[in-house]
């Protein structure tokens, strides 16, 4: 019988593979998508006509704007809200305290839809659905990211060198200078993991909006997600997507998310 | 003093937000009310509803295999590409590393879209096949990210030693790298299960038109405003939020007493 021999390097195939036709071929078509166009006649051909079309339209550019505004106003509140819970439970004294972690990012493995559809139900029994879209559509966001921004700031927090602190202190930093000086930026790391895992979905995931502000606020995300299920406008739906990317690539850079541990994404070790 | 009081209060407050809309739906799981806020007297109705649509319990095991098969497969291709990028040079490993990146920082809606055009090209659109791809896309690379730092906890030369001893490269894979980064790739495996059981956005984009997982079935249902399906929803996310919430517990505090045992 035939054995099938496989070294560790061929094991490199199936993923490359997969990866080519599944990652790069759809983002390149993306690319080509929009930076085409449908001519009478049926054929393609190259324009940049989707790309003025957008950066012309006051309703696509109030979209963008909005969608950026709700993105950065959630994600400020998030980090408002869990930069001292994170500091607060990181600095427990309790033996336990990772089953105190493990309650507030709880919300990680728990089907968001059905944790948004729950928020709805609440919101509509304080009376708030149907009249305030855009304060739901921020409460929506915070309620479903914030453990994503708890968790790498508690892990950076966690493993921060408390020497540095008591040196600081020692040397006559008082209370807030050894936190502006010292602590918060020993936490960074953990500040743009979480931003950056709040703010891009807050701008695209249109299930939170769609919910809570029964379909009234178009986010970016839904913008997409319009161009290709009700206008069928795949060429623009793909120009809207070129822009967000551009968006999410500046916002790293800005950020210097590129340099964060990945081993932070999204709950890489959630379990 | 007035310190710990701010905490507390801080906690407090934050589990209240986190936990309120989730109480109110299980208490009024069991209750025969058409919407939530009137009490019609304590009841398993919604329950007894639940376990005889057989609509919902299709979409229910929709789901469960789909995150299943995802999971699996996503596993496998996520283990052979950690252990391909770990052991390659860098001229191969570098860019796989990076591309397999993509998915992880993108938008799942831009992800969602490029797969579209992807399988609308090719007349798969819409079918069983562009679903699991779907998945697979979302979960491989976390799988990568969960075995990664097994591979570099891993003696380099136990592998090194199998084959002096005689062993082919293939079992040397199987009997010594693959049990040692074994919690890696049962972590990837979890992780995918939940991104899978999670996703909505990749789902409709790829999904077959006639089927429905528990996310697309639930969005679609406040969409359409069809409150008749809605009460025996509120017991299925009770029922789901309740086994959700004791599977993380027992999972995670039994893998952290282990992990403390062997300290």
């Amino acid at each position: 019988m035939m054995k099938l021999h496989f070294s560790r390097k061929q094991l490199c195939i199936p993923y490359a593979l997969f990866l080519l036709l599944f990652v790069v071929v759809p983002m390149l078509m993306i690319l080509f998508y929009a930076f085409t166009g449908e001519k009478a006649d049926g054929s393609l051909s190259f324009t940049f006509a989707n790309f003025a079309e957008f950066f012309t339209s006051k309703a696509k550019l109030s979209t963008l704007l909005m969608s950026f505004t709700i993105a950065i106003i959630s994600t400020a509140i998030c980090l408002v809200i869990a930069y001292p819970l994170a500091y607060v439970l990181a600095r427990s004294r309790w033996k336990k305290k990772y089953v105190l972690l493990m309650i507030f990012i709880m919300p990680m493995w728990i089907n968001f839809v059905l944790r948004i559809t729950a928020l709805r139900e609440l919101l509509d029994l304080i009376g708030l659905l149907g009249t305030e879209n855009y304060l739901n559509t921020i409460i929506g966001m915070v309620y479903d990211f914030l453990p994503f921004m708890i968790l790498p700031l508690y892990t950076t927090l966690e493993k921060l060198d408390t020497s540095y602190l008591e040196a600081a202190a020692d040397l006559g930093g008082n209370k807030f200078t050894v936190f502006t000086r010292v602590t918060f930026p020993l936490s960074m790391p953990g500040v743009i993991s979480g931003i950056t895992m709040v703010f891009m979905p807050s701008m695209t995931n249109y299930v939170v909006s769609d919910t809570l502000s029964n379909f009234n606020i178009t986010i970016l995300g839904k913008l997409i997600d319009e161009y290709f299920t009700t206008y069928d406008n795949w060429h623009m739906g793909s120009m809207i997507s070129i822009i967000l990317l551009v968006i999410i690539f500046l916002t790293l850079l800005a950020t210097g998310g590129f340099k964060e541990d990945k081993n932070n994404a999204r709950g890489a070790n959630l379990w | 003093m007035v310190k710990k009081i701010l905490s507390v209060a801080l906690c407090v407050a934050v589990l209240v937000f986190i936990y309120a809309p989730i109480l109110l739906l299980v208490v009024y799981s069991f209750t025969d009310a058409n919407v939530i806020g009137r009490w019609e007297g304590f009841s398993f109705d919604l329950y007894a509803q639940l376990f005889r649509s057989e609509e919902i319990m299709r979409i229910l095991l929709n789901t469960v295999v789909l995150a299943l098969v995802a999971a699996t497969l996503s596993t496998v291709l996520g283990t052979a590409g950690a252990i391909c990028i770990f052991y390659s040079k860098k001229k191969i490993a570098a860019p796989i590393k990076g591309i397999s990146q993509v998915p992880v920082i993108n938008a799942e809606i831009v992800t969602a879209i490029s797969l579209a055009l992807l399988f609308s090209m090719v007349a798969l659109y819409r079918t069983y096949f562009s679903l699991i791809v779907g998945h697979m896309v979302l979960c491989t690379p976390f799988v990568v990210l969960s075995v990664m730092p097994k591979l570099k906890q891993m003696d380099p030369n136990v592998y090194e030693a199998a084959l002096d001893l005689g062993a082919s490269p293939t079992t040397a894979l199987f009997k010594v790298v693959i049990p040692q980064i074994f919690s890696g790739v049962l972590s990837g495996f979890m992780l995918s299960i939940t991104l899978s059981l999670d996703d909505y956005i990749v789902t409709a984009f790829t999904k077959p038109k006639t089927f429905d997982t528990i996310s697309t079935y639930v969005y679609n249902a406040v969409k359409n405003g069809t409150n008749s399906s809605t009460p025996a929803l509120r017991a299925l996310s009770a029922l789901i939020f309740v086994v959700m919430i004791a599977a993380v517990l027992i999972v995670n505090l039994r893998a952290r007493k282990k992990k403390e045992g062997a300290k």
